[in-house]
């Protein structure tokens, strides 16, 4: 009895140093990342390199914003990119959504399995096409180049539909009978009470707005509109060996994604977990 | 009198549900009409020109050329061999460290949000900065050679030799995207009635028995989804090669992907026919590996 006592314990702190140990993996690169922001450069070539700075200093982040004119530029590109994104995400999808779950009208049918179609297509083949139509459209190293073409998303109109599908129909047919319109009441009935699948879907669409790299490197290329990833790439090549800019840079750019995620951490993981529980 | 009624009935019905049906529809269909299909249509036609850029943009047609050159492409061959070793590896290494971090996060030990949280921080951050950051860590003084010297392991110049420039970015992309896939396995093993585990008790099934005869067949389609997405999102490797190599592909195109081989054919080389072939050719790769995979797991659905 004792013997499996200790078993267990044995197994217990197994677990528990496994657990550490691959928390201590997940933070080292944040962690000396953040630390070298914060570095001189002289220490972070030195050849006896430490963890935490020696000389704390804000040099580095003050030097990328006076030096680099152009940071706080895309800071902002990114910012109104990844909003209006967002926003329009938001209501397209949920428009879309609603439509194919509650609403009946001819061809239903064909443009939910046009929808469903389109999840399956790889973004590459889009890709070079893309580029065209908005050269064509005249939308290149453009905002609207940026926001149209990603600002409905397949996969969330999907989701949204399955929310729609599940949800009490009693509300919707009540409002009907007090004379509401269709569109009155997507307004006030349906989307208030869609708040928690609307969160998810924000969170999700501005992290991938955010953090988009393959659509900005190919039609940005005045550095006046990069965003934040094309800038940084950009900065790279510019100041090649100085890692505490690259560092400070890189740092700016993380915060308010983990600010983000650390209020909604919960909404990542469900849909997370909804996108998983179809398969 | 009741007869013609009803039909007027209908026909106000009609228009009055498909209306508005329509317009909730419309910006949806505008935006994947002309960004989605229209596209796919415009990428075949591509592929089978030759397409110049010169202020306008002029087509000759050149049939399957575009095709039969790739197979003459050695860059193609490179890439090819570079993205297959990379999802060989990175594949099954992050379904199995996703599942092994699932399991004991399930085993009832304490904090189990705290942890998830925490482990989930890679993958929020862009891949850019990750990317940035790993350069660095990677240095030939960086952080990792510092501490496998420390260890009295090998180092290695991580970014300029083409022996382990590709390890680099698989190591990257393991650590980043195993814990997407460890919360996908632990909503997975919720949902598992513990009633299951108590019957195997019962026969005197031990904790490793109950995870291979209970757990795995269990998941089976979760791991058949987890398999499916890496396969799907490896293949497609972009950023982190592109950056890694400040988009050449290099050191000695160690690190050229199939993506990154399409960019430079249509961005650097202003190819676009070929590069619309070769993106059909990665399409094709990808569906063949899923459906394989299917097959592999016994025609599971989806």
């Amino acid at each position: 009895m004792t013997k499996f006592n200790g078993g267990v314990w044995a197994l217990k702190v197994l677990l528990y140093a496994i657990l550490t140990l691959y928390a201590i993996i997940t933070l080292i690169p944040f962690v000396w990342a953040l630390c070298a922001s914060f570095k001189p450069l002289s220490e972070i070539v030195s050849a006896e390199p430490s963890f935490l700075p020696k000389n704390f200093t804000f040099d580095n982040y003050k030097q990328i914003f006076v030096q680099e004119p152009l940071f706080l530029r895309w800071l902002f590109n990114s910012v109104i990119i990844a909003v209006s994104v967002t926003v329009l995400n938001l209501l397209f999808n949920s428009m879309a959504g609603y439509a194919l779950a509650r609403l009946r009208f001819r061809g239903r049918n064909f443009w939910f399995l046009l929808i469903l179609a389109v999840l399956a297509v790889p973004a590459q083949i889009t890709l070079i096409p893309t580029f065209l139509i908005l050269k064509l459209f005249g939308w290149l190293n453009s905002y609207q180049g940026m926001i149209v073409p990603s600002m409905v998303n397949a996969t969330f109109i999907f989701m949204m539909r399955q929310f729609f599908v599940n949800f009490p129909k009693e509300l919707e047919e009540a409002a009907a009978i007090d004379g509401l319109t269709p569109f009155g009441i997507f307004w006030r009935i349906v989307l208030p009470l869609a708040k928690p699948a609307l969160a998810a879907q924000a969170v999700f669409v501005f992290m991938g707005s955010w953090n988009n790299f393959l659509l900005p490197v190919v039609i940005l290329f005045d550095p006046e509109m990069f965003t934040l990833p094309l800038g940084l790439n950009s900065f790279k090549g510019q100041y090649i060996s100085y890692w505490n800019y690259i560092m400070a840079a890189s740092m700016v750019f993380t915060l308010p994604a983990l600010a983000i995620y650390a209020f909604f951490n919960r909404y990542f993981i469900q849909n997370v977990t909804f996108t998983g529980g179809k398969g | 009198m009741y007869q013609l009624k009803r039909r007027q009935e209908i026909t106000r019905w009609n228009i009055r549900q498909d209306l508005p049906g329509y317009l909730f529809l419309t910006p949806a269909i505008v935006v994947l009409v002309t960004f989605v299909v229209s596209p796919i249509i415009w990428a075949v036609f591509l592929s089978l020109h030759k397409v110049q850029l010169l202020g306008g943009i002029k087509y000759e047609f050149i049939g399957f050329r575009n095709y039969t050159r790739l197979i003459a492409d050695e860059r193609v061959w490179i890439a090819l061999k570079n993205t297959a070793e990379y999802v060989a590896i990175v594949v099954p290494t992050q379904t199995i460290l996703a599942l092994v971090l699932a399991v004991i996060l399930n085993s009832g030990v304490r904090g189990k949000n705290w942890w998830r949280i925490l482990y989930f921080l890679p993958t929020v951050t862009s891949s850019a900065v990750l990317t940035l950051i790993f350069m660095w860590i990677y240095n030939i003084n960086g952080l990792l050679n510092n501490v496998l010297a420390f260890l009295g392991l090998p180092t290695y110049n991580w970014l300029g030799d083409p022996a382990v420039a590709l390890k680099g970015i698989m190591i990257m992309n393991i650590w980043s995207t195993a814990p997407f896939y460890m919360v996908i396995y632990l909503a997975a093993l919720q949902d598992i009635p513990q009633t299951l585990y108590e019957a195997a008790e019962l026969d005197g099934a031990n904790s490793w028995q109950k995870f291979i005869y209970i757990t795995i067949p269990i998941l089976k389609p979760v791991t058949f989804f987890v398999v499916a997405m890496g396969i799907i999102g490896t293949f497609q490797l972009f950023d982190q090669s592109y950056i890694f190599s400040g988009g050449t592909g290099g050191p000695n195109n160690a690190t050229l992907t199939i993506v990154l081989l399409i960019y430079q054919a249509v961005f650097r080389n202003l190819q676009m026919g070929y590069g619309a072939a070769i993106a059909f050719v990665l399409a094709l790769v990808i569906i063949s590996v899923t459906l394989m995979e299917r097959q592999l797991f016994g025609g599971k659905r989806m």
